[in-house]
């Protein structure tokens, strides 16, 4: 803001009608642009608009052309019906679960190695952050196949296990890196004050530092929602029995065998669609700083 | 025992020790999810193995398989195909949003968010959303373009059409490069415009001397990951398609999932993923190579 308010000052001094003239072409592109927006907000709001009217339309209306953006009759029990036709209960309770063990094994893992990673002097260390940016761009799909028998091989197909169990192990480089670049820009005359106090590495991390990640880690605990909620390719290759099926899952199953009632499909996408929302709502400011944060700027 | 303990009285080994401990979740982690299956995919390819019956030691044959098979072709074609069109795409689109969501306009955060938002659609909901979209009889994308004169056009039954529409359909999620070049766009001084303003230069020439040199990191690693990203699309051609119609949507991902996880040919799937590890590694390198000396580093500071 106050950056604008410089531009304009320097602006200010030259004649006044030079001012008035770009002022002017200023009021116009600003005119442009607002245009541009408008137009691409609403391209960009149709689809989701159109999944949420629709889930409340009656079946016969979902196809009337020209389409209606207010269902009339208005029908909220198409999503009773719907989530009733599928146990999608069990569905929300699992990816609840999936995502409550990703959201501990990625705050504790990832923030434990990232303090070591940032703090610590000990020989390896650079080798070893070589090893996790390394890891960030490998793609996943080299180690589908063989981490597919490695898990089938230890009996864990049909189980949360695979899904969960990996992220304790550094909880994903991405995240390390990020609460890396974070925890560097903790002062460490804290830590050294805590030293003096008797604390030894464990406590100045459990005790210092991460009450002072507070929102770095929100940023984490948010991808990870994200992320794990969303994860589609790993429930449909390690769950089988519909009592483990995610909500993603689930709803591609229930296309499989409704795939004309599109009025309860779209009430299920909906459905599933909502918590995301929910949380991008609740925590917004933190997507903007956690891109920040990764260090993108160089 | 008593020398390890002696041992590790020493300062220099005991940061050794504790430091070792805080990565130890890391190294355990890449130890097992990702040297142990590299070195089991490594072995994998020289298998013919369908997980029931013991693996048959083949030699080179999956990568000779490879060189004949026409859907592995295919695969590549189409993949290929796509991410020559989607990257370059949607990144210009994401750039130039970016460059209008830098403007302070009234409303540019509601704005922000709109753009946004679909990027986070969790990948079923948005296959399905767009499965209906591209409805050929009563989707809305038809519907839109008939208000225009515009007649039916079979997205999803046309392979000439089939692969631009799941281009389209990626366009919809180019809010989550946005918010990347957004937030290197505002770590931008304003000095370096003011400065350029002095010197005269109108609005393509401090976008084009100032913001671009500035931004080419940004840009840089968002060509690599989009690139990484695009040839492992997997989704969309599982949900929507199926790889259809007549293969024109049958993804490299997707192609080796079906070898893998359909007909269990676990030792060629395992070659197809090395492949793609190559291809990828290939083109990570070449765009290195070709573009990697233009990008502007600031002097570290």
């Amino acid at each position: 803001m106050a950056a604008t308010d410089d531009r304009l000052s320097t602006q200010g001094s030259l004649g006044a009608r030079a001012v008035s003239g770009r002022s002017n072409r200023r009021w116009l592109s600003q005119a442009v642009i607002w245009v541009v927006l408008v137009v691409g907000a609403v391209l960009m709001m149709l689809p989701l608009l159109w999944m949420v009217s629709s889930s409340f339309k009656l079946q016969q209306r979902v196809f009337q052309m020209p389409p209606q953006l207010i269902p009339n009759p208005f029908r909220p029990q198409n999503y009773v019906e719907a989530l009733t036709y599928k146990p999608f209960h069990i569905y929300f309770r699992n990816t609840a679960f999936l995502v409550l063990m990703h959201e501990i094994a990625v705050l504790w893992a990832a923030s434990f190695c990232a303090y070591g990673f940032a703090r610590m002097r000990f020989a390896g260390r650079d080798l070893w952050f070589g090893v996790v940016l390394a890891t960030m761009m490998v793609p996943y799909v080299v180690m589908l196949v063989p981490n597919f028998v490695i898990f089938s091989r230890l009996h864990w197909i049909d189980t949360f296990l695979p899904l969960i169990v990996p992220p304790f192990f550094g909880g994903g480089a991405f995240y390390i890196f990020l609460l890396r670049q974070f925890f560097r820009t903790i002062p460490e005359e804290l830590a050294d004050a805590a030293r003096i106090d008797g604390c030894n590495e464990f406590m100045i991390y459990a005790r210092i530092m991460m009450p002072l990640a507070k929102p770095a880690l929100t940023t984490v605990a948010i991808f990870t929602f994200i992320g794990a909620w969303n994860d589609f390719m790993g429930p449909l290759l390690y769950l089988n029995s519909p009592e483990r099926f995610t909500v993603s899952i689930g709803l591609s199953a229930f296309r499989s065998v409704l795939n004309t009632r599109w009025d309860l499909l779209m009430a299920a996408s909906t459905a599933t669609t909502l918590p995301i929302i929910i949380v991008f709502f609740m925590a917004q400011r933190y997507f903007v700083q956690g891109v920040v944060m990764t260090g993108l700027k160089g | 025992m008593t020398a390890i303990v002696g041992w590790l009285r020493k300062p220099a080994a005991r940061r050794n020790v504790v430091g070792y401990i805080f990565i130890a979740p890391f190294i355990l982690g890449f130890l097992f999810w990702f040297l142990i299956p590299a070195l089991t995919s490594l072995w994998l390819v020289f298998q013919k193995w369908n997980m029931i019956g013991p693996p048959e030691f083949i030699g080179l044959d999956n990568f000779k398989k490879l060189l004949t098979d026409k859907l592995f072709w295919q695969a590549l074609k189409v993949t290929t195909v796509y991410s020559a069109i989607a990257v370059p795409l949607g990144m210009v689109l994401a750039f130039l949003l970016a460059l209008l969501m830098n403007s302070k306009v009234r409303g540019i955060t509601v704005f922000r968010t709109i753009f946004y938002l679909p990027s986070i659609v969790p990948a079923v909901s948005n296959a399905v959303l767009w499965a209906w979209i591209l409805n050929s009889d009563f989707g809305l994308l038809n519907a839109l373009l008939h208000v225009f004169g515009i007649r039916r056009i079979l997205w999803l039954q046309d392979p000439d059409w089939a692969l631009p529409a799941l281009v389209l359909m990626s366009l919809w999620g180019l809010g989550g490069g946005m918010v990347i070049y957004l937030a290197g766009l505002q770590g931008i001084p304003n000095e370096f415009y003011e400065a350029a303003e002095i010197d005269g230069a109108g609005a393509w020439a401090k976008l084009w001397h100032v913001t671009l040199p500035l931004m080419s990191p940004v840009i840089f690693f968002n060509l690599i990951m989009s690139i990484i990203g695009t040839f492992q699309i997997f989704t969309a051609g599982y949900l929507i398609t199926n790889g259809g119609p007549q293969n024109a949507t049958l993804f490299y991902v997707l192609y080796l999932w079906r070898n893998a996880f359909l007909y269990l040919n676990m030792g060629y799937a395992a070659a197809l993923a090395w492949v793609l590890f190559a291809i990828i590694i290939g083109l990570t390198a070449l765009v290195f190579r070709g573009i990697g000396s233009r990008v502007y580093y600031e002097e570290a500071g």
